[in-house]
């Protein structure tokens, strides 16, 4: 019985993946007669994909990459900062400060779209990767400056005492003791952040309007439903391009991510 | 001056007040005051203009169309008031450091000089420092933004009442008993926002139960190939959910998609999948249980291996039945551990824009309404923006989602530990 209910639901949790797989290698563009196991199959969308004058795959795929990467920099050096500062400090406004960031952590910042277009458009932002990095890097602060902060949390007090003790300044305490030994939730910050820019598809839809700065959510939605879209099996093809390389990343983490999730609910 | 309470901490607050830098000059700290006195200067300086024309501009909204252009100058007012903030803010702590100092002078101490004033900024300023640039950046994009936004919804920003060729004006709150009485409006609102609470509460509630089925099962000593299985589970986790929304679509297509292919095949009809709101409906549920679950079988499998064993040795004694163990240890023990997080994914269905849209872009088109059929609120709201350009009445949604969150948030953070934490109360 246990086994019967674990092997569907391992069925339907792989199921979409080969399908998908399957579709990328059956020949034509539409998906009518495709067949999970393709009676014909063919590399030629993959081909289409690297080597068509027509495809701009290629560059969507750098362009979210340069994107990721930018906003996994900036997130970092923006949240460290403010999580150091709330962790060890006590000043006038902190209580309030962590207060405003945990509410305004609950917004989603796609609520806020209206405003954003709009002002993107006003400071001609719109259309730019700087007005995309700009949102990504402002919105993630209040989550992540708690996520750091918590980590913060945990290193001893000791050290930074012995080493305030031992006359180094305040700078010199920050760099050069508390960020290495941050190391761990600075990567799952920058981890987070680039993965983030990476999956999304809202903002970069809204901010991004010439085709050659599309990024791969948006470049791969239209191939299915832009007018002259219904290109199935390239769509395929580029989703599982896009899929397998952040699964094999993901699942080579996964430890990390379960062991980061059950920390952060024992505490609450 | 007069009488006996009149002391130099007034004579140096008032004249602070008057303008910044003179209660320092007053108190002999020449440079600090002259440091001030030209901040001032420069501040009114720099910003003169944005004053004049924010202020005139978040009043008015404009005044001739072509030359006025409301939506900017309606930023521009934001602006000037998160500006005039700051000043107002800095003036104060100009009036109370020249108090302080005064009363220092009264008791005859010497005031502190500019290198102690120095060390000061620098030292207990330090947090300050390093909070700034993401403070900033945080007041810019999210704050403003916020604000922008609950402005938006008291105006008729729409494609009639936009700029250059049209002015907005301010309506009041015309756009949110519009959304209450007028039919379109009414009718759209009621059945989106009923969608958008069963969409929440199922999506979310099954996704978990589905997860923790699945971590019990798992978790059963005599399962062989625990890793294996689990790896395959959490798969659906690992893909971008932006892919499978996109392949999913394609599986449900009417015509040749996978999944009417396996209904007739074994002699059910089509469904109409894309075509139909309810088994639209269906469809989307159905994904996002795939989507949802992996998570919560991760989450519950590391609370499940933190349950001690002697719990259940201890039911065993007492003759317990499997259901007994899992509702009066397990279930407790799993929600008590996991209820933030699951909150988090309560909120996050709420405003689940990628499912909704991605899957068949909130479609189908309801007659009599202006969203479709599977729009919850943030869909609607995209959809109000960028196909008919009613941004006041997205706004003015967007407030009303901002309220339920809100209201969801602060019911969190009484329930929740983090908020009693002892250095949020200090």
């Amino acid at each position: 019985m246990t086994y019967a209910v674990l092997l569907i639901m391992m069925v339907i949790s792989v199921y979409p993946i080969l399908w998908v797989i399957g579709s990328s290698l059956n020949p034509g563009t539409s998906l009518f007669s495709s067949t999970l196991i393709p009676k014909h199959a063919t590399f030629d969308h993959y081909v289409w994909l690297f080597t068509s004058p027509d495809s701009q795959y290629l560059t969507w795929y750098k362009n979210t990459l340069i994107i990721a990467a930018l906003n996994a920099i900036a997130s970092v050096i923006l949240t460290m900062g403010t999580a150091y500062a709330f962790s060890r400090y006590r000043f006038v406004g902190r209580k309030h400060g962590l207060a405003f960031f945990l509410v305004l952590q609950m917004f989603p910042s796609m609520m806020t779209m209206v405003a954003i277009y709009v002002l993107l458009n006003m400071l001609n932002l719109l259309d730019s990767y700087w007005g995309l990095l700009l949102v990504y890097a402002g919105a993630q602060i209040p989550f992540n400056t708690w996520l750091v902060k918590g980590y913060f949390d945990t290193i001893p007090r000791s050290l930074d005492e012995a080493a305030k003790i031992d006359g180094a300044g305040h700078n010199t305490i920050f760099f050069r003791i508390m960020l290495p030994l941050a190391r761990p939730v600075i990567a799952l910050v920058a981890l987070f952040n680039f993965t983030g820019p990476m999956t999304d598809f809202l903002l970069p839809q809204i901010v991004l309007t010439s085709p050659e700065k599309k990024t791969l959510a948006v470049g791969l939605f239209g191939f299915i439903y832009d007018q002259f879209g219904k290109n199935f099996t390239l769509f395929a093809a580029g989703s599982v391009l896009i899929a397998v390389p952040i699964a094999v990343l993901f699942l080579a983490l996964q430890r990390f991510f379960i062991a980061g999730l059950t920390a952060g609910a024992s505490k609450g | 001056m007069k009488g006996r309470t009149w002391r130099m901490r007034h004579t140096a607050g008032l004249l602070s007040a008057l303008s910044m830098g003179l209660g320092q000059l007053y108190n002999r700290q020449w440079y600090k005051g002259i440091f001030l006195l030209l901040l001032e200067f420069s501040y009114i300086g720099i910003f003169a203009d944005l004053f004049n024309m924010g202020l005139w501009g978040i009043v008015t909204l404009g005044t001739v169309p072509f030359r006025d252009d409301s939506v900017q100058l309606l930023a521009k007012g934001i602006v000037a008031l998160i500006v005039i903030a700051f000043g107002l803010f800095f003036y104060v702590l100009n009036i109370q450091d020249a108090v302080r100092v005064a009363k220092m002078r009264e008791r005859g101490d010497r005031p502190p000089g500019l290198w102690q004033t120095w060390r000061t900024v620098t030292d207990k300023g330090y947090p300050y420092l390093i909070i700034a640039p993401g403070f900033l950046l945080l007041v810019f994009v999210v704050l403003f933004p916020l604000l922008f936004m609950v402005a938006l919804a008291f105006t008729n920003y729409d494609l009639y009442h936009s700029p250059p060729a049209k002015l907005v004006d301010w309506v009041g709150w015309d756009n949110f008993i519009n959304l209450f009485r007028l039919d379109l409006w009414k009718n759209s609102l009621i059945s989106v926002f009923q969608w958008t609470v069963v969409w929440t509460l199922i999506s979310t509630t099954v996704q978990f139960a589905l997860g923790l089925l699945l971590a019990v099962l798992l978790n059963q000593k005599q399962v062989k190939f625990k890793r294996l299985i689990r790896t395959v589970l959490i798969l659906p986790w690992a893909v971008p959910p932006f892919v499978s929304v996109l392949v999913f679509s394609m599986m449900f297509n009417d015509s040749f998609g996978p999944i009417n292919g396996m209904l007739e095949s074994i002699g059910l009809d089509h469904i109409p999948w894309m075509t139909d709101p309810f088994w639209c409906k269906v469809a989307i549920l159905l994904i996002q249980f795939w989507l949802g679950f992996p998570f919560n079988l991760a989450l519950c499998t590391g609370v499940l291996q933190t349950i001690s064993s002697d719990l259940y040795e201890a039911a065993d004694v007492d003759g317990a039945t499997p259901w007994q163990k899992f509702r009066h240890i397990t279930l407790p023990l799993v929600l008590y551990a996991t209820a933030p997080l699951l909150i988090v994914q309560y909120a996050g269905n709420f405003n689940n824009f990628n499912v909704i849209y991605l899957f068949n872009k909130g479609g189908p088109a309801v007659p009599g309404q202006t969203a479709g059929g599977t729009d919850i609120l943030i869909s609607w709201v995209y959809k109000l923006m960028f196909d008919t350009s009613k941004f006041n009445y997205a706004a003015t949604i967007s407030v009303i989602i901002g309220l339920v969150v809100v209201c969801f948030a602060v019911y969190q953070f009484r329930q929740t530990r983090s908020f009693k934490e002892e250095d949020l109360i200090q």
